[in-house]
């Protein structure tokens, strides 16, 4: 716990620049990252993260030290390539967009590999910590490092600002913004500078195989909580900014833990918690309300049978056995008298013995029900000209989704009909 | 004697991928193969926890579970939580392999697996892992034999399933309407990827594997349209590949996996510019001639 305040106090100084250059590098990444995932280019992300590899390799070959422009620059062409070649190989061969990112993927990586250990053995004393690049050690960061990389990660951010709607038109609808003249091909292309750029930095803290990783899980843990795009992007941030100070307080009590792992796995963390918890769109969230509907589909259909029954005695409110509602649709009877039970508690039907009763509101709301179902089949065979032998199973659904203005406008519309397609009469409240 | 054992066990590894490889690109999911590979990493950190030594059948088997497990994962986030697919991917394999990074960093003292087998294994070690019968003769290298038998058991697999396979692949709806599971063939050619790479992951790591496991496949696909023909050329642009790669490994003094993975790009720019049927020259010509 000590450690805990100890790092969060930032005394050190050295405790300060790492944690700023976390941040930044994994913010960024996140709000870069966040246009990959609505492009829905996430594995390109990747491949561009493998693919710096060589380009890293050689940009140390060409300087002779880990000078770190020299170390963007070949990145940022290798990177630049292998969008290139995916794009190339994609639309020029029968291969798949699947097969080009991995061939492109895993070819450059070993490319790289090949490099760094050309390197290794090559007796330069200036080599050691380019395999840093591997799995990242964002606790290595100091001094002059972390200066370029914030003026990379602040560049990246002042462009994201500028370009902010033209980046989300393209993501959401490229064909209308060419059709109002922007220069779709531009904005594509510094797109891609950016997440090549981004990529490039974002390596220092997690490494080239986890690079995948801060770029698009803050995204997609993001998305589960808002369909607001800015929302989303000032989420994708901030659960990137989490995971990076949370890499950076490990590397600082642990300094033999890789670095870049724990990120990823605090932010994928993040990410299983939106994607199971988030309340609209989380696993959980959906399976709730998809409970609820069909507790409701199935309460009202129990309804409308018991008074679709009563129809026929001209007498709403006499009791049924179980049976006699499976005889009109099939319920297993255990399921049926849960149904029954729940309806009883909410005061729709009354039970004596073995017998079941619709009460007043219960026949009220049966009622509703039935006279939507009929609206609507009558609805679809005038207005919509559908045969009326087709028209049940699409009324069997509108019947519980039509909310009470809906249902009003289609009785004005209608004019208050007396009879159905099929001759059944329409009940009304008020007779 | 050792050059030999390294690039026999490289071909059988490379063959290994390669007949996988070409069901994996013809499906579409060259990026699952490729997220599996990433995954099994934790698999194999516990499995070798577990049982103390690396090339134990557990260590097959757990592997097998996690391919299956992250295929699963990865469609439950598509279908259930509705994530778009390539999204599915990244976030499930970046995670596992944290994870087993993390395990290995951990266990540091108890596992014998650095993060650098990890990346690229460690086959120039492969002759010095021999198997010594018990009157004393030495037989050759352990990996040798593991990679011999996973072929064969790729080769059986592939050829006693390969109806079902191949109709599962080419008409799922067709393979369902009469009665194949196209569900139990996905997660069998899956179990059978995460097997192959837990056995390629000593001689060449748990990324460069998708570059076997993808680049002869696809080269083969600009080569051939008879899919016989295309698993067997596969098999050949394996071997190939890890021939050249390790003589390139040997010239320039570097990681021969990683030779060997730039090797198997070179033929599939090879094949992309000469290739009789698809290559990029012969299709200018066409255009020119006519």
């Amino acid at each position: 716990m000590n450690a805990l305040w100890e790092f969060l106090s930032f005394s050190d100084p050295n405790i300060r620049y790492v944690a700023l250059g976390s941040v930044l590098l994994t913010a960024s990444s996140a709000i870069v990252g966040s246009f990959t995932f609505l492009n829905k280019k996430s594995l390109v992300g990747d491949a561009i993260a493998h693919a710096v590899l060589p380009g890293i390799c050689l940009g140390f070959l060409m300087a002779g030290t880990k000078n770190p422009l020299a170390l963007i620059a070949g990145a940022f062409i290798t990177g630049w390539i292998s969008v290139i070649l995916v794009e190339y190989i994609t639309n020029k061969t029968r291969i798949k967009e699947d097969t080009a990112i991995g061939l492109i993927l895993s070819v450059f990586f070993g490319i790289g590999i090949l490099m760094l250990t050309v390197i290794q053995k090559g007796g330069n004393a200036s080599q050691s910590g380019l395999d840093h690049f591997l799995f990242g050690k964002a606790a290595s960061l100091v001094g002059s490092d972390l200066i370029t990389f914030s003026i990379v990660a602040i560049t990246l951010l002042v462009v994201v600002f500028i370009l902010f709607k033209e980046f989300s038109l393209l993501a959401f609808d490229k064909d209308y913004a060419r059709s109002i003249g922007l220069p779709v091909k531009w904005i594509e292309l510094s797109l891609t500078s950016l997440i090549v750029l981004a990529v490039v930095i974002g390596i220092q803290a997690v490494g080239v195989v986890l690079m995948a990783a801060i770029l698009i899980t803050p995204a997609a843990a993001a998305r589960f909580w808002t369909d607001k795009i800015t929302v989303m992007f000032l989420l994708a941030s901030i659960f990137g900014a989490i995971s990076g100070l949370s890499g950076a307080f490990i590397s600082y009590t642990a300094p033999a833990m890789p670095t870049g792992p724990w990120i990823v796995i605090v932010i994928s963390t993040l990410a299983f918690i939106s994607f199971f918890f988030a309340p609209s769109r989380g696993v959980i969230g959906r399976y709730i309300r998809q409970a609820r509907i069909r507790k409701t589909i199935n309460d009202e259909n129990v309804l409308k049978i018991i008074y679709q029954l009563g129809e026929e005695n001209k007498n709403f409110f006499i009791p049924r056995l179980t049976d006699e509602i499976i005889r009109k649709r099939f319920y297993e009877k255990a399921a049926l008298v849960k149904i029954l039970k729940r309806l009883t508690r909410q005061g729709y039907v009354e039970r004596t013995r073995n017998l079941w009763g619709l009460t007043e509101e219960g026949k009220n709301r049966a009622q509703r029900i039935v006279k939507i179902h009929r609206l609507w089949e009558l609805y679809l065979t005038t207005h919509m000209h559908i045969a009326p032998d087709h028209v049940h199973e699409d009324a069997e659904t509108i019947e519980h989704l039509l909310t009470p203005e809906l249902e009003e406008q289609l009785e004005q519309l209608l004019g208050y009909p007396k009879v159905d397609p099929h001759q059944s009469k329409i009940p009304y409240a008020d007779n | 004697m050792n050059d030999l054992y390294i690039i026999l066990t490289a071909s059988l590894v490379s063959a290994s991928c390669a007949l996988l490889g070409c069901f994996l690109i013809l499906r579409r999911m060259a990026m699952v193969g490729d997220a599996i590979s990433h995954a099994v990493l934790p698999g194999i950190v516990i499995a070798f926890l577990l049982s103390g030594s690396r090339d134990s059948v557990t260590m097959l088997i757990g592997a097998g579970i996690i391919g299956m497990f992250t295929t699963f994962l990865i469609e439950f986030f598509h279908k259930k939580a509705r994530l778009q697919t390539d999204a599915s991917i990244g976030v499930t394999f970046t995670w596992l392999f944290a994870i087993g990074v993390v395990l290995i960093s951990l266990f540091a003292g108890k596992v014998d697996l650095d993060q650098d087998c990890v990346l690229y294994g460690e086959i120039a070690y492969v002759p010095l892992d021999v198997i010594i019968t018990q009157g004393g003769i030495n037989i050759g290298p352990k990996a040798l034999y593991v990679s011999g038998i996973i072929l064969i058991v790729n080769l059986l697999f592939v050829s006693l399933a390969y109806r079902k396979l191949f109709l599962t692949t080419f008409d799922p709806y067709f393979a369902t309407a009469i009665g194949i599971s196209t569900t139990v063939w996905h997660y069998a050619l899956m179990g059978a990827v995460s097997m192959t790479t837990v056995a390629s992951f000593e001689s060449v790591g748990a990324i460069l594997v998708v570059a076997l496991l993808i680049a002869p496949a696809a080269t083969a696909y600009l080569l051939t349209d008879n899919f016989k023909t295309m698993l067997a050329l596969a098999c050949l642009m394996g071997v190939l590949s890890s021939i050249t790669g390790y003589y390139l490994a040997v010239w320039l003094d570097g990681s021969i996996a990683g030779a060997i993975a730039t090797m198997s790009g070179v033929h599939f720019a090879l094949a992309m510019l000469l290739s009789p049927s698809h290559g990029m020259i012969y299709k200018k010509l066409k255009t020119h001639i006519h």
